[in-house]
C-alpha cells in the first residue's frame, strides 16, 4: 500500500480473479495486512502492541455482547443479573470475568504502546494524525471503561458515577444543568443506568471506527522504528506477512497467557472489594477510588486543593481533561526532528522521568487524601505538566542529538553490508525518506 | 508561538501546584482507631492450594458441609445468603434426597396458587434461602439499628476476603485499658471501627459436628469461612480446572509460534 516497491496483489483462482474486479477485499486485506504491506525490518517487541490492542478491543466486543444478553440495565436487577450471571449462565464467570479483566488489559496494553510513541518518536511528521488518533481511541476507552464500570451497580458503580458526573458541575453557570443533563436527574439513577449501558454498548464501535481510519493513516507514511531513521528503500523493510504475522502472533500467545494467568486465578485482583456490595445511596464508601486504570488522572484532579482566581475544583477539572488533551499537541511541542530517544540523550532522561512520574501519580491516586500523599500527588502532577509543556519544547531546542545511522539497513546489517549490497533503488533523500505513495 | 502557548501554560499550572503544595496544613490529629485496628490474620484453607498460591486448591467437601452447618445454627437467624439456592448445595457433596430434606426445612414465603393469598410453605430445591427479615428497616429494627449485611458475597466484598472473616468472627476480646466501648457494641479489632454492633455468634461448642470434629472457635470459624467462599464463588475449582487447561494450551502453543516465528525469520538480519 505504502511503498513503490511493496509486491502487487495478484488474484490466482478464478474466482479471485472474478472477485477482485467486483470486490477487491482480498486485494485490500492483503494490502493492509498481507505481503503487500512494507514494515521496517528492525521494529522490535515494543511494536507489537498495536495488534494486541486491537485484539484486546475485540475480546471486549465479543465478551461484551454475550454479557449484554444476560445483563439487565436496572437499579433493581442489575447487580442480581451479574450474579445470575455469575451463577446460573453457563460459563457465565468465564465471560464476565474476561471483560473485567479484559478492560484492564486492554489499558496496559495501551498505555505501553503509548509509552512506545513517546519514545521513538511516533508523534512526530509524517504521523501526527495517526497520534492524534490515537489519543481519540484512548478518550473514548476511558468513556466507555468509566460507563462500564457503572453497569453492575455496585457501591463504587455507584460513587464512582457520582464523583465523575459531578465533576461537571464545577463549570461556572451551566455546570449543575450540564452534571443533571449528564445523569439524568439529581443523583446517578435508572436513567442513569440505562443511558450508560446504551452508550457503553455504542461507543467500542466508534472506537473500532477509529481504530480502522488509525491504521489506514498508519499505512501512509508506515511504522516507525527504534531508530527513528525512516524507510529509504527495500533492503530496510520486511513485508508484513509472513515476518510480522509470525512474530505478532507469537506475542499474541504470550499476551493471552497473562490475560488467562489473570482471569482466572486472580479474576477479582484488579477490582475493589466494595463493587460486590449493592449500591446505596444513603452509604458513603470511606475511600472512593475509580479503576486502577484511571488511577494517575484521579491523582491530577485531586492535585489542586488551592482555590487561585477560580476554584480548586474547577482546575482540577480543568488539570485533569488538559493531561490528555495535551497529548494532541504533542507533535507540535516536541520540535526536536529525531525521533528515536535513543538519539536523544537529554530526552531520554525525561522520558524516564515521565514514566516514573505516572507511576507515582497512579500510586497517589489510589491513597487517601491525607499528607503526605497530597503533596507528592502535587509535585508527581506539577511534573507531568512541566514535562509536556516545559521541558519537552526547551530539551527539544537546546539537546544535541546523537548521530544517528545512515538508513535502517546500515543499523541492522552494518555499514559494510550495505555498501557491498547497493539498494536496488536510489534512496529518494530527504529527512522524510521515500516519497509514501497514498493508499488505495 | 505553540511554544510560548505551551510554556505559559505550563507555568501556570506548575504556579497553581506550586501554591498549594506550599500552603500550610491543617494539623490533623493521628486517629486512634488506626492504632487499634488490626490487620486480618494469616490463615490458609485446603481450597488455597499448595503454597497458598490458590492455583491448585479444591474445596475439602466435608469442611464445607461443616461450614453450611454453623451457617444455618450460628448465623442464619440474622444473615441471609440470598444468592444461593438450595440445589447448589450439591456442589457441597449432599444428594439429592438430602437437597430435598435441607429446603423442606426451611419456610418459603410464596402465594397461594388457588386464593392469591400470601402463605408460606416448606421449600423446594429451586429456591433459594430465606433472608430472615423482610426487608432492611426490619433487620435494623431486630438488630440495634445496624444491618446484618447477606452473605452470599460478603468475602468478595470485603478487602482481606476469607481472612478478614476469619478473623472478625475469631477476633472478639476484652477491649484494651482505658477504652470505653459503646453500649451495644462489642470489641473486635479487625472490625474498621474496632467496635462491631454483630455480638460474638461462635462460643466453643456451639454447635455439634456430626464427623466429631471438636467445634471450637476457630475450627467453627475457618468451617463457616470457607463455606462463605465457595457462596461467594462457587465456580471456583471449574475456573481453576479451565484455567490450567488454558494456559497449558497457550504454553504449548506459544512454543510452536515462537518456533514458527524463528523459522520464518531465519537468516534475516532484523
Ligand atoms: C444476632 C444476629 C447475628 C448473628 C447470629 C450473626 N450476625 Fe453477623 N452481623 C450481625 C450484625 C447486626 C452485623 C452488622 C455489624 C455492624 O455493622 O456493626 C453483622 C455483620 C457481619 C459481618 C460483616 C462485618 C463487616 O465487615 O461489615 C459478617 C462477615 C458477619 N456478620 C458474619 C457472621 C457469621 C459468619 C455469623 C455466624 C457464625 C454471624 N455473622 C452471625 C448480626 C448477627
Amino acid at each position: 500500500m505504502s511503498f513503490p516497491w511493496a509486491q502487487q496483489y495478484e488474484p490466482k483462482t478464478e474466482f479471485t480473479r472474478w472477485l477482485d474486479s467486483r470486490l477487491p477485499l482480498p486485494r485490500f486485506v492483503w494490502n493492509a495486512v498481507g505481503p503487500g504491506y512494507p514494515v521496517p525490518r528492525n521494529i522490535n517487541y515494543f511494536y507489537n502492541f498495536g495488534v494486541l490492542a486491537g485484539v484486546a478491543l475485540m475480546v471486549q466486543i465479543i465478551t461484551g455482547i454475550i454479557l449484554a444478553m444476560h445483563y439487565s440495565a436496572h437499579v433493581d436487577t442489575a447487580f442480581d443479573s451479574i450474579q445470575h450471571i455469575m451463577r446460573n449462565v453457563n460459563e457465565g464467570w468465564l465471560f464476565r470475568f474476561l471483560h473485567m479483566n479484559g478492560a484492564s488489559f486492554f489499558f496496559i496494553v495501551v498505555y505501553i504502546h503509548i509509552f512506545r510513541g513517546l519514545y521513538y518518536g511516533s508523534y512526530k511528521a509524517p504521523r501526527e494524525v495517526v497520534w492524534m488518533l490515537g489519543v481519540v481511541i484512548l478518550l473514548l476507552m476511558m468513556a466507555t471503561a468509566f460507563m462500564g464500570y457503572v453497569l453492575p451497580w455496585g457501591q463504587m458503580s455507584f460513587w464512582g458515577a457520582q464523583v465523575i458526573t459531578s465533576l461537571f458541575s464545577a463549570i461556572p453557570l451551566v455546570g449543575e444543568s450540564i452534571r443533571m443533563w449528564l445523569v439524568g436527574g439529581f443523583a446517578p439513577d435508572n436513567a442513569t443506568i440505562t443511558r450508560f449501558f446504551s452508550l457503553h454498548y455504542l461507543l467500542p464501535f466508534v472506537i473500532l471506527g477509529v481504530v480502522i481510519l488509525k491504521v489506514w493513516a498508519l499505512h501512509i507514511p508506515g511504522s516507525t522504528n527504534p531508530t527513528g531513521i525512516e524507510v529509504q528503500g527495500p533492503q530496510d523493510t520486511l513485508p508484513f506477512h509472513p515476518y510480522f504475522t509470525a512474530k505478532d502472533f507469537f506475542s499474541l500467545t504470550i499476551y493471552l497467557i497473562f490475560f488467562a494467568a489473570v482471569s482466572f486465578f486472580l479474576p477479582n485482583a484488579l477490582g475493589h472489594p466494595d463493587n460486590y456490595i449493592p449500591a446505596n445511596p444513603l452509604s458513603t464508601p470511606a475511600h472512593i477510588v475509580p479503576e486502577w486504570y484511571l488511577l494517575p488522572f484521579y491523582a491530577i484532579l485531586r492535585a489542586f486543593t488551592a482555590d487561585f482566581i477560580i476554584s480548586a475544583k474547577l482546575w482540577g477539572v480543568i488539570a485533569m481533561f488538559a493531561s490528555i488533551i495535551l497529548l494532541f499537541f504533542l507533535p507540535w511541542l516536541d520540535s526536536s526532528r529525531v525521533k528515536s530517544a535513543s538519539y536523544r540523550p537529554i530526552y531520554r532522561w525525561f522520558f524516564w522521568l515521565l514514566v516514573i512520574d505516572v507511576f507515582i501519580l497512579g500510586w497517589v491516586g489510589a491513597m487517601p487524601a491525607e499528607e503526605p500523599w497530597v503533596r507528592i500527588g502535587q509535585a508527581a502532577t506539577a511534573y507531568y505538566f512541566a514535562h509536556f509543556l516545559i521541558i519537552l519544547p526547551i530539551v527539544s531546542m537546546i539537546e544535541t542529538p546523537r548521530r544517528q545511522p545512515n538508513s535502517i539497513a546500515e543499523a541492522v546489517l552494518g555499514p559494510e553490508a550495505v555498501r557491498a549490497r547497493p539498494a536496488s533503488r536510489p534512496a529518494e533523500g530527504g529527512f522524510g525518506g521515500a516519497m509514501p505513495q497514498p493508499a488505495e | 508561538m505553540t511554544r510560548w502557548i505551551s510554556l505559559g501554560a505550563g507555568f501556570v499550572f506548575v504556579f497553581v501546584l506550586l501554591v498549594a503544595f506550599f500552603a500550610p496544613r491543617e494539623a490533623t490529629e493521628p486517629d486512634p482507631l488506626k492504632a487499634l485496628h488490626l490487620k486480618p490474620r494469616n490463615v490458609q484453607w485446603q481450597h488455597d492450594g499448595p503454597l497458598g498460591f490458590g492455583v491448585l486448591g479444591t474445596f475439602d467437601r466435608a469442611q464445607l458441609q461443616r461450614g453450611y452447618q454453623v451457617y444455618t445454627e450460628a448465623c442464619s437467624a440474622c444473615h441471609g445468603l440470598r444468592y444461593v439456592a438450595f440445589r447448589n448445595l450439591e456442589a457441597l457433596g449432599f444428594s439429592e434426597p438430602e437437597v430435598r430434606a435441607i429446603a423442606r426445612q426451611r419456610q418459603i414465603a410464596d402465594l397461594d396458587p388457588n386464593t392469591g393469598e400470601e402463605i408460606t410453605r416448606p421449600g423446594l430445591p429451586s429456591d433459594h434461602f430465606p433472608s430472615p427479615y423482610p426487608n432492611e428497616t426490619a433487620a435494623r429494627a431486630a438488630n440495634n439499628n445496624a444491618y446484618p449485611p447477606d452473605l452470599s458475597l460478603i468475602v468478595s466484598a470485603r478487602a482481606g476476603g476469607q481472612k478478614y472473616i476469619y478473623s472478625l468472627l475469631t477476633g472478639y476480646q476484652p477491649a484494651p485499658p482505658g477504652f470505653q466501648v459503646t453500649p451495644g457494641l462489642h470489641y473486635n479489632p479487625y472490625f474498621h471501627s474496632v467496635q462491631i454492633a454483630m455480638p460474638p455468634p461462635l462460643m466453643p461448642g456451639r454447635v455439634e459436628y456430626a464427623d466429631g470434629t471438636e467445634a471450637t472457635v476457630e475450627q467453627m470459624a475457618a468451617d463457616v469461612t470457607a463455606f462463605l467462599r465457595w457462596a461467594a464463588e462457587p465456580e471456583l475449582e471449574a475456573r481453576r480446572r479451565m484455567g490450567l487447561a488454558t494456559i497449558g494450551f497457550l504454553i504449548i502453543l506459544s512454543v510452536l509460534a515462537y518456533a514458527t516465528y524463528r523459522r520464518v525469520w531465519a537468516g534475516v538480519p532484523h
